[in-house]
């Protein structure tokens, strides 16, 4: 491709995408407020944080835990297996 | 130089959401303004500025306060931008209201009639996201290399290697479609 192929390229590109002036574009603005899905995103990590350990693994902790009281000879075999 | 007072830096990099509040406020329109300039779709611009000012706030701790913030938030928006265009189909069809968008042809180009502007966008649409990233910026909005180098993380040898790419690939493809530059 020489350096006229190049220009007309650029051109026709030029011609078929309309450029975007955010300085004087009305449109180079958001409609809708952006910072309340920021904050639903910042609250929604805050809240995924707590939510990281999904119930069955609460409620296998506690089947062992219970089971290590009840039967407290299986901990070095419990031990041995980690 | 710093575009922020040290203190509103300082307290977002401790994580203060009310420092980033105020720094999101500041630059929210430039980032909208730049993402909307890659992806040319208003709605997709939104959720990316969202996405973009998420992992800014996730990066936090690793912003250097004595830096300007805007080229930092540009490359990050960049990324997330091609990220979401690498997440899309290659071959999106172009909506009719991008496409009644489309610019009248300039003065003296009466030959380029509005067949020709369809599918030399549809063409390229159809670009790698890198490639095209980097002609949008560099050719249609006219954007320093420099500055598109700054914001991919890129060398200027490699800006104007994704820009001859583009537009070698541009060519082929609308000499596929029977036009001859």
């Amino acid at each position: 491709m020489n350096a006229h192929d190049e220009d007309r390229i650029k051109e026709l590109l030029q011609q078929a995408l309309p450029r975007i002036d955010t300085d004087t574009d009305a449109d180079a603005e958001p409609d809708r407020d952006l910072w309340t899905a920021m904050l639903r995103r910042l609250s929604g990590q805050s809240g995924g944080e707590h939510a990281s350990l999904p119930w069955f693994d609460w409620a296998l902790l506690a089947g062992l835990a219970a089971f290590a009281v009840f039967y407290p000879v299986t901990i070095p075999v419990f031990l041995y297996y980690l | 130089m710093p575009d922020e007072s040290s203190s509103v830096l300082d307290d977002f990099r401790q994580g203060s959401v009310t420092a980033f509040e105020a720094i999101f406020r500041q630059h929210q329109r430039a980032v909208y303004g730049w993402i909307l300039r890659i992806v040319r779709d208003p709605a997709a611009a939104e959720d990316l500025t969202v996405e973009c000012f998420w992992r800014i706030y996730q990066a936090r701790a690793r912003f250097d306060a004595g830096r300007r913030f805007e080229p930092w938030a540009r490359r990050i928006a960049t990324h997330a931008t091609l990220d979401w265009l690498r997440a899309r189909r290659p071959e999106r069809e172009l909506t009719a209201e991008f496409l009644a968008d489309l610019p009248a042809a300039r003065a003296g180009d009466p030959g380029v009639n509005a067949e020709i502007r369809r599918k030399t966008a549809d063409a390229f649409m159809r670009l790698p996201p890198r490639l095209r990233v980097a002609a949008v910026l560099a050719v249609v909005e006219e954007r320093s290399h420099k500055e598109v180098a700054e914001a991919l993380g890129i060398s200027l040898t490699a800006v104007k290697l994704r820009v001859f790419r583009a537009l070698r690939l541009l060519r082929k493809d609308l000499e596929r479609q029977g036009i001859t530059p």
